[in-house]
Parts: structure tokens; C-alpha cells; sequence
């Protein structure tokens, strides 16, 4: 079998791969995987798109490890998800989430909830107030540190859940239909920011979306259906 | 080691929900009022029976094997081989009884010789310490409780059984001596039945450093009685021992209500916030530091606590300090090892009614938080 972590000719070295991936629910009643395989490589925007209840949430919480397969196999930069110790540090170092509802902690201002990911690796207080300095102008929220998550708008939120995921400076970006709950407009303009952001951080992204614009969009557009991903 | 600043979290997640917090904290504040009302009163009414016993001495004589000294008799052959011990220089029996008064149904007698120490020491308010115990029928009253029995001197008052005359009132800071009723002696050992006895000998040493002989020399010559250096009398007396247990037991018992109010307020706490502590887990906080976030979150709640506690329980103590009925009887003296009992209840409860909380919260699986809430 090949290494499915080696460098391919011309192209980013693989940093996230899932192998014939199966999961299921409700004690194996509802099957949601079955035996999804991708590859996802440095510097790439590569879309998973899917109508809703095809499977591509669930790929992506496994690959974070947010989630386990019932079985298959599964690399996400060099380190198997499917261990406790390798999730946290997946989730610490190497990977950020931006999620369709933002997630962010309402009462928490919008420096604090930018440093959440930086206070678990444990970060000194001058180096993450620079790193939330200069995510907060890339994405134009410089002079709303201070306001509580509460009081943003929607964009706006998701711009801060952006900037949160960036905060460790992750390989991979995992976002799972960042626009969905967004109108047209902001989610064009929250699409174009985290394309923008990840080239500049230099982070991969797999986007999960149903929109058939922003899949068109990406680098790469993985198609999930019938709990199986097809490159369109 | 990953280091993790809590308290700013923890202080944003109780300020949000500022009433439920409050609960907590009202919860450990009255467990700490309440310990330490209930130990300042405790102690405080043992300081004073201490007091009684110790004033002027250095050892208690009193009968082996009995459960309480109002049982004990110390005889007056006992009593002669304690005065004719070369160690000694003075000893003065106590005899103690209860008898009841109008309205009062217990009231505390002292039977004491003339030449008591505490008789001079007392303020006298009337009559004076030359006149006690040199007529007939006459008792000396505390200051309290003449207040109670609205007796001067002078005046008949009706003790039990009996009808006597107050030949005196003085002023103790002992609260149990200013409510008590002294009787001489020979009086009070007639009044109580109990013949020509004593509860007890106050043992002032010539030399305190013999303490050690005089204890082994009397009690090999007279083996029915035993010698107790005061503060091991304390230390070992049972009433005082069941009076300190049934103080923590009950101070316990609040302190447990107020674990359940932690414990309750942080469930609700954790299960308000399932989808927020998923995303802390998402942005790489381990089960560990989400657990120790809910059991900093506690901690807070018991420092509040404390703090609130500690002010209200030195208002419940000063409140009952100024009550007419209870002066003298109440000591605010806070020592060393009750705080620091009262602190680390505090903090034990605390931190015992977030364990489950805590646990629940390091369970949470963040895609099933995050896929159904």
C-alpha cells in the first residue's frame, strides 16, 4: 500500500486523508459514511460539497477528530485522529474550525474569544494580543476587539470565528457551511475573506458547503453522495 | 506544562449568570456564618466553664470514672490528702448543681468556701466577699442573674425548694458565673444531698513544675480520685469533647447545604453551556482544563462565600453578643484552627458539589454537543 502522506509530483504534500471511511448512527441504523475516501493537500481551498444529510459534516468532524469512524483509515498532518492524545494536539496546534453558527462565546469579547485557542496551548498574553492584532485588521474588526460577541452582527461573528480558528496559525482549516446561515451578500464577502486569509496564513482549507457557488469557487470541488466522495 | 489562565473565564461565566451564582455563594456563605455562630458559641461557653474550673489553679481533683463533674464527689478525706500534699499551696473545692427558678428552669448553683479567689476578683455591686458565707440561709447572686431573678440584696428569693435571702450581687465577666447562684459550701452541699462532698478541688501548686508528682503521688494515695493539669482536663473532659463534635457535626450539616447549592448551581452551570464547552474543546481545550475550569469557577463561588460568610457570621455573633439574655456566655475570639477548618470546609464543599459537574463537563463530546444542540 502507498503511503498516502507522501509528496505528490507538482503538488502540496497530503495533509489530511481519510481511506475508505465508514461511520454510522443510532447502533448502526443510520449509515452516513460508506467507505469515503479524500485527500486534502497543503495550500489547497478544496470544497466538499453535498446536499444537506449526505455525509460531508460528518467527514469533516472526523477528520478533526471531533469524531471517530466506525471504521477506515484516516491521516490528518502526520497524526491519526482516531487517538485521544493525537486530537488534542490536532486541535491545539494543527488544525481551526469555523462552524455555519460561529460558535462563539456570547459573552466573551471578541479579543477573548479570538485568543480561546491560543489560552489552551497556554501562549504568553504580549504574543497573543500581536497574533489577535493583526488577524483583527486582516479581516477589519481592528477597533471592535472590545465589544462582546453578542453585540456583533452575523458577518462580523463569523469573521471573529475566523480569526479564532486562524489564531494558532493551523495547517488546516475545517469549516463546515461557514456561509450557511448568512444572506447572500455577507456570505459572499465571508467566502472571499477566509479564501484571502488562508492563502496569507498559508492554510489549507476544506470547506464543507451545499452552495453550489462557493464550491465552484475552490481550488478542488469533492462531490459526497451516497456516503461516498467523487472528485467532480 | 500548558499553562491556562481560568479566573478570567470562570469570572465571565459566573458574572453571566449573576443570580445563579449568587445561590452558590449564599450557599457557603451561610455554611461559614453558621459554623462559625454555632463554634464561637461553643467555644465561648467552654472558654468559660474552663474558666470556673481553672481560675487560680493549676490542677482539677475530681472523682475517677465519671462521665460528667456534676456526678463527681470528692470527699472530704480526699479533699484533706489534696490540702495536705506538700506540692500545694492552695486548694479550693467547687461543688455544682442545677436548680430551677421561676421562669428559669435552670440555674446554675455554685457551692465555694469564703476564701474562694474568684469571690475577690468579682466586682461587687453589693454586700461584699467578707460577708459571704457568714450568715445563714444568705446566697451571693452574678449580676445576671439577679437581673433575671429581679432580686437585690436583701431580697427573699426562691431557689428550688428552698427560700433564701441575697446577701450580695457581683459582677463576673465569666458569663456562666454571672448568671449562676453562689452558695457557701456547707449550704450548697446540704441544699444537693451530697453529704460533705465536692465536684471538684482547684489545685494551686507551690511549684507548677511538679505538676507531674503531685498528679502521681496523690492519685497513688487516694485511687479513687484522679488529677488533671488543666489544659489536658480540656482536652480529654468528654462533655467538652461531645460539645466540639456536635458544633462541627451541625456546622457540617449546613455546610453541606451549601455544597448542594454549589453543586447545583454549577450543574446548571455546565449544562446551560454543553455547546459553548464543546467549542472550548474544538479550540484545544483538553477534558483536564475544562474540568478545571467548572472546579475554578467553584472556587470562586467558596472565596465569595467565605467572604460573605465571615461578614455575616460576625454580625449574627455581634447581633447575639448585644442580646441581654446571652452576654457574657458568647466568645467572638476566632482561633487559628477554626478558621483554617472553616476555610478548607468551605473550599472542600465547593470543590466536592462541582466534581460531578466538573466530570460531566470533561465528558462532553463536541460533535455530538455541536450536532444536536
Amino acid at each position: 500500500m502507498n503511503n498516502p502522506l507522501a509528496p505528490a509530483d507538482g503538488r502540496g504534500a497530503p495533509l489530511a486523508v481519510a481511506r475508505d471511511v465508514w461511520k454510522s448512527y443510532d447502533r448502526g441504523r443510520v449509515e452516513v459514511l460508506r467507505g469515503a475516501s479524500l485527500t486534502v493537500r497543503a495550500g489547497e481551498l478544496v470544497a466538499l460539497w453535498g446536499s444537506s444529510g449526505s455525509g460531508k459534516s460528518t467527514l469533516l468532524h472526523l477528520l478533526g477528530g471531533l469524531d471517530t469512524p466506525d471504521r477506515g483509515e484516516l491521516q490528518v498532518c502526520g497524526l491519526d485522529p482516531r487517538e485521544e492524545r493525537a486530537r488534542l494536539e490536532l486541535r491545539r496546534r494543527h488544525l481551526g474550525f469555523v462552524f455555519q453558527l460561529h460558535n462563539l462565546v456570547p459573552d466573551l469579547t471578541v479579543e477573548e474569544n479570538i485568543r480561546l485557542p491560543a489560552l489552551a496551548l497556554g501562549a504568553g498574553p504580549a504574543e497573543m494580543a500581536a497574533r489577535v492584532r493583526v488577524l483583527a485588521d486582516r479581516v477589519g474588526l481592528a477597533d471592535r476587539l472590545r465589544h462582546r460577541a453578542q453585540d456583533l452582527s452575523g458577518g462580523e461573528r463569523q469573521r471573529v470565528a475566523i480569526c479564532r480558528a486562524l489564531m494558532n496559525s493551523p495547517r488546516l482549516l475545517l469549516a463546515d457551511e461557514p456561509t450557511g446561515s448568512l444572506d447572500e451578500a455577507t456570505g459572499e464577502n465571508v467566502f472571499a475573506l477566509l479564501r484571502e486569509l488562508a492563502r496569507a496564513e498559508r492554510a489549507a482549507v476544506l470547506l464543507c458547503t451545499h452552495e453550489r457557488r462557493f464550491a465552484e469557487a475552490c481550488d478542488r470541488l469533492l462531490r459526497v453522495r451516497a456516503g461516498r466522495v467523487e472528485e467532480v | 506544562m500548558i499553562r491556562f489562565r481560568y479566573l478570567t473565564l470562570a469570572l465571565t461565566n459566573l458574572r453571566r449568570h449573576r443570580l445563579r451564582a449568587l445561590i452558590g455563594v449564599a450557599g457557603i456563605a451561610f455554611g461559614v456564618a453558621a459554623m462559625l455562630a454555632i463554634l464561637a458559641v461553643v467555644h465561648g461557653a467552654i472558654g468559660m466553664f474552663e474558666r470556673i474550673l481553672n481560675t487560680d489553679s493549676d490542677y482539677l481533683v475530681f472523682e475517677r470514672k465519671v462521665s460528667d463533674l456534676f456526678f463527681s464527689s470528692v470527699t472530704p478525706d480526699q479533699l484533706a490528702a489534696v490540702r495536705a500534699r506538700p506540692e500545694v499551696a492552695e486548694a479550693h473545692p467547687m461543688l455544682f448543681g442545677i436548680v430551677s427558678a421561676e421562669d428559669h428552669p435552670v440555674v446554675t448553683c455554685f457551692g465555694i468556701e469564703a476564701a474562694d479567689p474568684r469571690l475577690r476578683r468579682a466586682h461587687w455591686l453589693s454586700g461584699s466577699p467578707e460577708r459571704f458565707g457568714q450568715k445563714a440561709g444568705e446566697i451571693f447572686l452574678g449580676s445576671r442573674a439577679a437581673e433575671f431573678l429581679e432580686a437585690r440584696a436583701g431580697d427573699t428569693v426562691e431557689i428550688g425548694r428552698g427560700e433564701f435571702t441575697v446577701g450580695g450581687v457581683f459582677r463576673t465577666e465569666n458569663g456562666f458565673e454571672d448568671g449562676g447562684v453562689f452558695l457557701p459550701l456547707k449550704e450548697a452541699q446540704a441544699f444537693f444531698h451530697r453529704e460533705d462532698t465536692a465536684s471538684i478541688v482547684a489545685v494551686k501548686l507551690r511549684d507548677a513544675a511538679r505538676g507531674a508528682e503531685f498528679k502521681a503521688a496523690l492519685e497513688a494515695a487516694e485511687p479513687g480520685v484522679m488529677a488533671l493539669e488543666n489544659r489536658e482536663f480540656s482536652r480529654s473532659y468528654n462533655s467538652f469533647k461531645i460539645l466540639h463534635v456536635t458544633a462541627w457535626a451541625v456546622g457540617l450539616c449546613a455546610f453541606v447545604l451549601g455544597g448542594l447549592g454549589v453543586a447545583n448551581t454549577m450543574l446548571l452551570s455546565v449544562f446551560g453551556r454543553i455547546r459553548e464547552l464543546a467549542v472550548l474543546r474544538v479550540c484545544g481545550f483538553s477534558a483536564g482544563q475544562v474540568a478545571a475550569l467548572v472546579l475554578a469557577e467553584s472556587l470562586v463561588l467558596a472565596t465569595a462565600g467565605l467572604a460573605l460568610g465571615a461578614v455575616l457570621g460576625g454580625a449574627v455573633l455581634a447581633v447575639l453578643a448585644r442580646l441581654p439574655g446571652l452576654q457574657g456566655y458568647l466568645s467572638a475570639r476566632l482561633t487559628a484552627p477554626v478558621a483554617a477548618g472553616v476555610v478548607a470546609t468551605a473550599f472542600v464543599t465547593a470543590l466536592a458539589g462541582a466534581l460531578y459537574p466538573a466530570w460531566h463537563a470533561s465528558r462532553i463530546q463536541p460533535a455530538e454537543a455541536l450536532r444536536y444542540e
